[in-house]
Formats: structure tokens, sequence, C-alpha cells
């Protein structure tokens, strides 16, 4: 067990080393950092210029879901590329393996197109 | 890669594949409107469960005590998931049944329930097989998202939209519990497999503040899952808001494989750990026991006394546990059974008699029963007879064998006190006995009144039992008496199954 826990040291050091270069960044700007507030500095702006509106604006639902249909297929693609690449090594199994693979997803594709999830109007 | 041996491991989980399958053609088929697409999608989901069923009936090892372990050791066929999957079907079956009249007098008629339904079950069975946490974990969330989308699945009603909400927070909050105690375990042993954590924590130093609290954040997990005391907030509301056939669902299947999840990973893997989880466990129990009884004193809703009822089931569950001998553990395996016939029975007629979301399901609406419906009424008793452990019927040969169990491990105390629990629990069901034999019916206040007037003013005549309907009643109603009449039957079939789920 002990040994076990060694092996979790480099991400013990790598979040302490995070969490204090954090608080470094932040108390050194509280420390040295000069403060001459003034209304026209403390505004929000964009690009120099003043906010043209609320950053909190609606936007469209349907954002949403084409970003969650886009990860699918992206995520597939993740999938695909090193199988693609490998494809002399990984024979018979590998490739029946992603076929079944892409049939989940045929179906899934076929769902949301005949559902209309795919238009915009 | 070795052909032969990912060729057995297809070979194993046929029946999960076989279930996901039907669930994709399901998929297709509600993607075709067609007048009879209802008929259809039940029959497509009917016979995926009944060939899934004889694949697992085929699969089933012979002899009993044999165990196949396939996907490098992640998955696993043995009586006991084979029990249990057979107890699934059963319950999914059922449930697909009795949906088909509440969708339509609820104008919800979509393919995407009978497909979510297919993959809960496929979700529920992966978790009975599992020998692997992160298996099991991944099929609690299969499971669980299916149930979510189904818990709103009448998106017009507040009260599903809520019910949903609150179960999305609630499950999502209690699996991260759940995966929280599975990373601290992983740390501690350095493995997810069921099998090398009983070999590893065979020999643990027991006062190690990490290994109790991964125990601790295990069984709080899974607590959570079947609606324990105190994580039982979130069952009655959600019990309450769901579509009746998915209360039925959630608290049959549902509870179903959270507890053979409990079973193969406490008084499996972590039997080791006994000393850590027992006492707590047991004041569970009897937490769980009194709450659910003692509140469902006071509630007015079916849908929430019975989701008290259940609270207060799973309190007389875990005891079995307690008791933590073979003989516990089958009493729990048939305890599980015989609560899916009378439960499931109970919540047909619940939707025999519903009318409308808005009016909600009073308990006045079983009052005057016996008058209109004879048969409907004796049913109804038979249900609540055997919920309240009363013999000759099933429900008192599952209560009374946890009993045993209890006794014989020594823990007396426990036993009395459930018996005196379960004495309170009997008289809300023998109220609802009193409302339906010996209170009258209300009567109408006319055809023009708006459901506002009261719900109790229905006109008893409109029930209509459908095939499908009376299949279910059939099916439940023979299972709950025939299992009080030839309990030892069943007894030696979850006997069987529990033989092969302890030696792990």
């Amino acid at each position: 067990m002990e040994d076990l826990l060694r092996e979790y040291l480099p991400i013990v050091i790598f979040l302490g080393l995070a969490i204090a270069i954090g608080l470094v960044f932040i108390f050194a700007a509280l420390i040295i950092a000069v403060r001459n507030p003034d209304p026209e500095k403390v505004s929000a702006y964009e690009c120099g210029f003043n906010a043209f509106d609320d950053s909190r604006m609606k936007f469209d639902v349907r954002f949403y879901l084409v970003s969650i249909l886009f990860i699918i297929f992206d995520l597939e693609i993740a999938f695909l590329f090193p199988w693609a690449v490998a494809f002399k090594d990984v024979g018979l199994l590998g490739f029946w393996s992603m076929i079944v693979f892409l049939g989940v997803l045929t179906v899934g594709f076929a769902y949301e197109w005949k559902k209309g999830a795919l238009e915009w109007e | 890669m070795d052909t032969d041996l990912i060729a057995a491991s297809v070979r194993a989980s046929s029946p999960e594949i076989i279930v996901i399958i039907g669930a994709c053609a399901a998929l297709m088929l509600s993607l075709w409107p067609h007048q009879d697409q209802q008929k259809y999608l039940t029959w497509l989901s009917l016979i995926t469960i009944l060939l899934a069923s004889a694949q697992t009936l085929q699969l089933s090892p012979r002899p009993v005590n044999i165990v196949e372990t396939t996907y490098s050791g992640m998955f696993v066929v043995d009586a006991f998931a084979t029990y249990f999957k057979m107890l699934l079907y059963l319950g999914t079956a059922l449930t697909i049944l009795m949906s088909g009249k509440f969708l339509q007098t609820e104008e919800a008629v979509k393919g995407e329930y009978y497909v979510l339904l297919l993959f809960a079950l496929a979700g529920t069975m992966i978790m009975v097989s599992g020998a692997d946490l992160l298996i099991i974990y991944i099929g609690l969330e299969l499971q669980a998202l299916s149930i979510y989308v189904l818990t709103g699945f009448l998106k017009t009603r507040g009260r599903s939209v809520e019910a949903a909400l609150k179960y999305v927070i609630l499950g999502a909050f209690s699996s991260g519990i759940l995966l929280y105690g599975l990373s601290l375990i992983y740390g501690l042993t350095g493995s997810t497999q069921l099998g090398v954590l009983n070999s590893a924590l065979a020999t643990a130093d027991l006062s190690e503040p990490m290994l109790i609290l991964a125990t601790v954040f295990l069984l709080v997990g899974l607590l959570f899952k079947i609606g324990a005391v105190p994580f039982h907030m979130w069952v009655p509301d959600i019990y309450e808001g769901a579509p009746t056939p998915i209360t039925a669902y959630l608290s049959v299947a549902s509870k179903t494989a959270a507890f053979a999840v409990l079973l193969r990973v406490f008084m499996g893997s972590l039997i080791g750990l006994e000393p850590l989880w027992s006492s707590g466990l047991a004041a569970i129990a009897v937490a769980t026991m009194a709450l659910g009884s003692l509140v469902a004193l006071v509630q007015d809703n079916i849908k929430r006394l019975l989701a008290y009822s259940s609270i207060s089931h799973v309190g007389f569950l875990l005891l079995g546990i307690i008791a933590g001998t073979t003989s516990g553990m089958s009493a729990i395996l048939l305890y599980l059974l015989i609560y899916t016939f009378m439960t499931l029975g109970l919540f047909a007629i619940v939707i025999l008699l519903h009318r409308d979301v808005r009016a909600g399901e009073p308990l006045t609406l079983f009052s005057g029963l016996a008058q209109s419906h004879a048969g409907l009424a004796f049913m109804a008793m038979i249900f609540l007879f055997s919920l309240a452990g009363i013999p000759p019927t099933g429900g008192f040969f599952a209560k009374f064998y946890v009993l045993v169990a209890l006794i014989d491990a020594g823990h007396v105390t426990l036993a009395v006190i459930a018996v005196l629990l379960s004495a309170v629990a009997a008289w809300f069901y023998l109220r609802l006995i009193m409302l339906i034999y010996i209170q009258p019916a209300e009567p109408t206040t006319g055809s023009t009144a708006a459901p506002a007037t009261g719900p109790t003013g229905h006109a008893r005549a409109a029930i209509l039992l459908s095939a499908p309907m009376r299949l279910v009643l059939l099916f439940s109603f023979s299972g709950t008496v025939l299992s009080g009449i030839f309990p030892a039957w069943f007894l030696a079939m979850a006997r069987q199954a529990s033989l092969s789920g302890l030696g792990n």
C-alpha cells in the first residue's frame, strides 16, 4: 500500500506547487500593485471601446444541441483516427469492433436526423 | 488479442447485447409514425425481453456454483446474476404491459418511452453482472440516465418535470459520492475488481481512516440509490411526480438492481470490512423501517404512501444483510421477488383507478371500490395484505425468512424491533383495505363538474380492463398468492442463487 501511495507523490507535489503559485500571484498583486482607481479605469471595456451591451445575453438553445451533437462526432473521429493509422495491425477483430461502434453511432445519427435536430429552422 | 476470449465474453453478455439491439430497433421503429406504433413497440420490447430471458436461462450455470468470469474479470455470469436478471425481466415486462393505457390517458404515447425502458433494463443487467466497481457504475448510470428522462416524460405536467429535475440533481450527487468512495478504494488497493478487492482487503488494517472513509462513501452512495434513511428524502417527491408505471419500475427494478450491487459488494468483496459497516447499517435499517412506517401513516396521496411503504420495506431488506449469512441473503432474494409481484400488482390497480395527473392520486380513489368492482377490490386486498405481511400471502414469508435469518445470526433485539415496526406499517395498509371495503364511494358530483370539484367524484363504471392489464394483474396476483402457498419452492430458488453470490 505504501508503494502504491508513493506513486501519487508527483500529483501531490504538482497540486502543492499549483496552489502555491496561484496564491503567490494573488498576494503579490495585493501587496505590490499600485492601486489608484477612477471610474474610467474600473469600468468594463471591450477592445478599448466602451462595452456595446451586457455580456449576459440570451442565446439560442439550439447552439447547445448542435454542440452536443458535434461532440459525439468529434469523439468518433478521435476513435477512428488511431484505428485508421493502425489499420494494418488491428486485424479482422479491430475492423469489426469499429464497425459495431459505427453501427451504434449510425442508429443515433438516424434518430437525430429524422427528429430534425440537424435542421436550424 | 485472443479471439476466443472475446467470443466467450460476447457470449456471456449476449442477453445484454440482445436488449441493446432491441432498444436500437425500437428506436428506429419509433421514428416512422404509424397508427399502431405503440402496439408494435410493446410487442417488440416484450419479444426482446423474452429472447433475453431465454438466453439468460440458457447461459445459466450448471451446476449452480460455477462462476463464469469474462471481459478480463469485469463481468460475471453466475446463479446470482441469473436470478436477478430474471427478476428484472419480470419487473420491466410488467411495467411495459401496464404502461400502454397510462400513456394513452396522458396523451404521451411516444416510442422513446419503450426505448428508454429497454436501455434502463440493460443498465440494471450490467449492474447485476458487473464484477468490477467501474462496470457496476457504468450500468448504474445507464439505468439512472434513462430513468431521469422517463421521470419527466409527461413534460407538460409540472410535477413530473419537477420530479425529474430533483432526481437528476440528487442522482448526480449520490453518484458523485459513490465514485468518490470507489476512487478511494482504488487508491487503497490498486484495483476495482471485486475478486481482487476481496483478497486485498482481507488483511487490511481496519483502523485506517482512509479505509473507513472509503467504505462509508461507497455505502452511502448505494444507500442513496435504494432510498434508505437518512438518504430517503428524494423518494416521496419523485415517486409522486413520476408517471405511475415509472414509479412502479423505480420501486421494483431500480431497487432490485441496487440491492444486487449492495449484496455483491458488501456481502462478497467487502465482507472483510464487516466490523466497519455492520453496526451502522443496523442503525440505518431500524431508522429506515421506523421512518417509513410512521410517516406513511399520515400520507393522503397513494403514490406518496407507497413511497414510504417502499422505504420501510428497504429497511426490512437491509436486516437480511446484517444477518450476514447465506440464509439472510436468500431471504433478501426471496423478499425482492415477492416484493416485485405485490408492488407491481398494487401499482397496476392504482393505474386502473387513475384518471388525471392534475387530480393526483388521493387515497379516496380507493373508497368504495368493493361495491363497484369486487374482483379488483379483492386483488387489492390481497396485495395490501401481502405488503403488510399477513399470512397466507407471500409477503408474510418474505418477512418471516428475513426474521429467521436474523434470529439465527443472534440479532434477536433487531428482530423484535422489526416485528413491532411492521405492525405499525400494517396499520396503513389496513386503512386502505378499510377504505376499499367499508367506506362508500363518494357520490359523483355530476359529469359537468371540472376536475377541481374533487377527484373522488369519478364514475367508477368506467374502469376498463384491457388485455395487457389483465395479464399484469394475473401475473402479480398469482405470484403473490403462490409464493404464499408454496414458499419453500421459491425459497429453494433464492437459496441456489445466493450460494453463488456469497462465494465470490
